[in-house]
């Protein structure tokens, strides 16, 4: 399955009596359900590791790119009607700056330790805490709390699992807890979003900008709110879309397809 | 918001009898190599006609030092406050608590008095232009306070004849200047900006799946010019697990080396060939000048990305359009060109593997507030016969 084609509906399932695995590209699972295939016999895999530090670099890009306002400097520097770079076009600073990270799983634990050589202080909200050894490493702060870390978060990362528990993790009631000069930056899944309370935020204010990796749907509908507002940039799902990555992709679903046909232990079984 | 910064740079120290004038001395966060850094292409022209809309002259209300009254702090000489090349106006606030802030205009309209009290200039975005008529009618000139770190536009010669020293703003502009490089590396890696243009064009009906950039982890980050700038470059690339090399006038202590992985190369030719990412963080010299040429390019690897965020003197800009026309290079990312802006019809504009970015490399709230700070204790030890923190010497 790649790119969550194709579709895995019961009729599929069906009509494939010798059917044994289903091996799922990248790491999100919450486009399949799992009680169907289990009730099918079938087996599960996804490629959970290898999408962790391209999907943490991406996370990167869009802060830096988004409180240094690249995406706008770019169309000014190359738009026809610019004569001058005006003075006061000023961005915002990443370094020393506070971010947040909701959501410290091995993607969330790769942007620490990426934000770290930018001086930042780290501060960060999961389910379970992470042991005093790799907190510090990070210089990663627990808040048990997420209000605790939007209150006093520059920029917020989303880089949780989307379950019925995170959906609309992030909504209007969030969103007014984060200071008015923060970032919102998305890279696990649109639906950890309260769209619309993403959008009125951003119209009026509330937060200073967003920065998307994921929507819901994917692509937005062209006349989605979100893709007139002057402070967002989305980017087309690109988490793991280099080359490197997507073959190593192949590469473990390849095994883990091998091993699945062979009734041999599964590499990187959903369970 | 200014977090961890040592955003107060200034610290009062106690006045010694018989000095005038309140002393500060220059606190900077870290020990650094000095590196001059160039801040504007050197055909820039200053104009003393003021635009339209331009705010000068205005005065604004700011906290005046208790010792004395206004007319008697050193008079500094600023192109304008606000409008499009103006000194911003928080920053003005900051300079009237130091100096009597007289802009050009104010001066040229008052030449005999005003010429006399002037003894300093703050330059800021390359503005005002210091020519020799300027310096010869400013006979109680001591100091030019640049800021920024590239002193280019500068013919430091020319005012070192007049006996009037420079000073420029090293620590200020490290971490920013260092994070834009980075941001243009991701970007540029990832096609972020291409992406942004997809994600809302209205002709977008889905996301093609084999649309793929290039790794940033572990790729080989070549830095040419390992100054204070390129040294926190090195830091960030460190934590994305790449492999460092560099080039330098001279190599660093084995130490600073090893904190952060980086392996020099004497020879720059190697590191062109070895790198993924080639960025630039050196200073515009007459020896740095066209430093990546067709020969250049043509040692990078055709898979191999070019990041200047020094000065556009530094690249030879037509080999670099026909390096990125022929694929001889995958992409470049400019934060600076030659001039800036380009001409609108510049072939750089129409090619699709590269991201320019209008010269930000300090355009962040937090920077240019340390930049004036900087600038303003330098100037200040300059005037009080102190020991200056970051002066530049023409060579």
């Amino acid at each position: 399955m790649w790119y969550h084609k194709p579709v895995i509906k019961e009729e599929l399932l069906q009509s494939l009596p010798n059917l044994k695995i289903v091996a799922s590209s990248g790491v999100g699972i919450d486009h399949l359900d799992l009680n169907l295939l289990s009730s099918y016999g079938v087996k599960l895999s996804n490629t959970p590791f290898v999408v962790s530090t391209d999907t943490a670099d991406l996370g990167m890009a869009l802060m830096l790119a988004s409180s240094r306002r690249l995406v706008e400097g770019h169309q000014m520097a190359v738009s026809p009607d610019t004569e001058y770079f005006p003075a006061n076009w000023l961005g915002a600073e990443v370094s020393g700056a506070t971010l947040g990270i909701v959501g410290m799983g091995t993607v969330g634990y790769k942007v620490a330790e990426r934000a770290k050589a930018f001086e930042m202080k780290i501060l960060y909200h999961n389910r379970n805490q992470r042991n005093k050894e790799e907190e510090s490493a990070v210089g990663a702060i627990y808040c048990k709390k997420i209000d605790d870390l939007l209150q006093q978060s520059d920029f917020v990362l989303l880089s949780v699992v989307l379950t019925p528990q995170t959906q609309k993790l992030i909504g209007k009631r969030e969103l007014a807890l984060m200071k008015p000069t923060a970032t919102l930056i998305n890279i696990s899944r649109g639906l950890v979003v309260d769209q619309e309370a993403l959008v009125e935020a951003l119209q009026n204010k509330v937060i200073k900008a967003a920065a998307l990796d994921v929507t819901y749907p994917e692509p937005l509908p062209r006349d989605h709110p979100l893709l007139k507002l002057k402070n967002v940039i989305i980017t087309p799902h690109i988490g793991s879309a280099t080359e490197k990555t997507r073959r190593l992709m192949m590469e473990n679903m390849m095994e883990s397809i091998q091993a699945g046909l062979t009734g041999l232990p599964i590499p990187n079984e959903v369970l | 918001m200014f977090r961890n910064k040592a955003f107060s740079l200034l610290k009062l120290i106690p006045l010694m009898s018989g000095q005038s004038n309140v002393a500060y001395k220059f606190i900077h966060p870290a020990i650094a190599s000095p590196g001059h850094r160039c801040h504007r292409s050197v055909e820039h022209r200053q104009r003393y006609t003021m635009c339209p809309d331009s705010a000068g002259g205005r005065p604004i209300s700011a906290p005046q030092t208790k010792v004395m009254a206004e007319e008697e702090l050193p008079g500094v000489l600023i192109l304008d406050i606000g409008g499009t090349h103006g000194v911003l106006e928080n920053l003005a606030a900051l300079l009237k608590k130091h100096f009597h802030l007289i802009t050009m205009k104010e001066f040229l309209e008052n030449k005999k008095e005003m010429s006399k009290k002037i003894q300093s200039v703050f330059v800021f975005e390359c503005r005002p232009a210091i020519d020799r008529e300027l310096l010869e009618s400013l006979p109680n000139l001591k100091v030019i306070g640049n800021s920024g770190v590239g002193v280019d536009h500068l013919d430091l010669k020319m005012i070192s004849n007049f006996g009037v020293k420079v000073t420029n703003t090293p620590h200020a502009v490290a971490d920013s200047t260092a994070d834009i490089g980075m941001t243009l590396m991701l970007a540029s890696a990832r096609r972020l900006v291409e992406g942004c243009q997809i994600a809302i064009s209205p002709d977008t009906r889905y996301f093609a799946v084999d649309w793929l950039g290039v790794e940033v982890t572990r790729a080989t980050l070549g830095i040419i010019g390992m100054g204070s700038i390129g040294y926190k470059v090195a830091q960030r690339a460190r934590a994305f697990n790449m492999r460092i090399l560099y080039h330098n006038r001279n190599r660093r202590r084995k130490e600073e080396e090893k904190a952060v992985g980086a392996h020099y190369c004497e020879k720059m030719e190697d590191l062109l060939q070895q790198s993924d990412f080639v960025m630039l963080v050196v200073n515009l010299t007459p020896e740095t000048h066209k430093l990546i040429g067709k020969k250049e390019l043509g040692l990078m690897k055709p898979t191999a990305t070019l990041i200047n965020i020094s000065r556009g003197a530094v690249i030879d800009q037509d080999a670099l359009v026909e390096a990125l026309r022929n694929k001889v290079i995958r992409a470049a990312a400019l934060d600076v060109t030659y001039p800036e802006p380009l001409p609108r019809d510049h072939p750089l504009l129409k090619l699709n593997n590269i991201i320019i970015s209008p010269h930000i490399g300090t355009a962040t709230v937090q920077a240019i507030h340390m930049m004036a700070e900087e600038a303003i204790a330098n100037m200040l030890a300059v005037l009080n016969g102190q020991p200056i923190p970051s002066e530049v010497f023409p060579k």
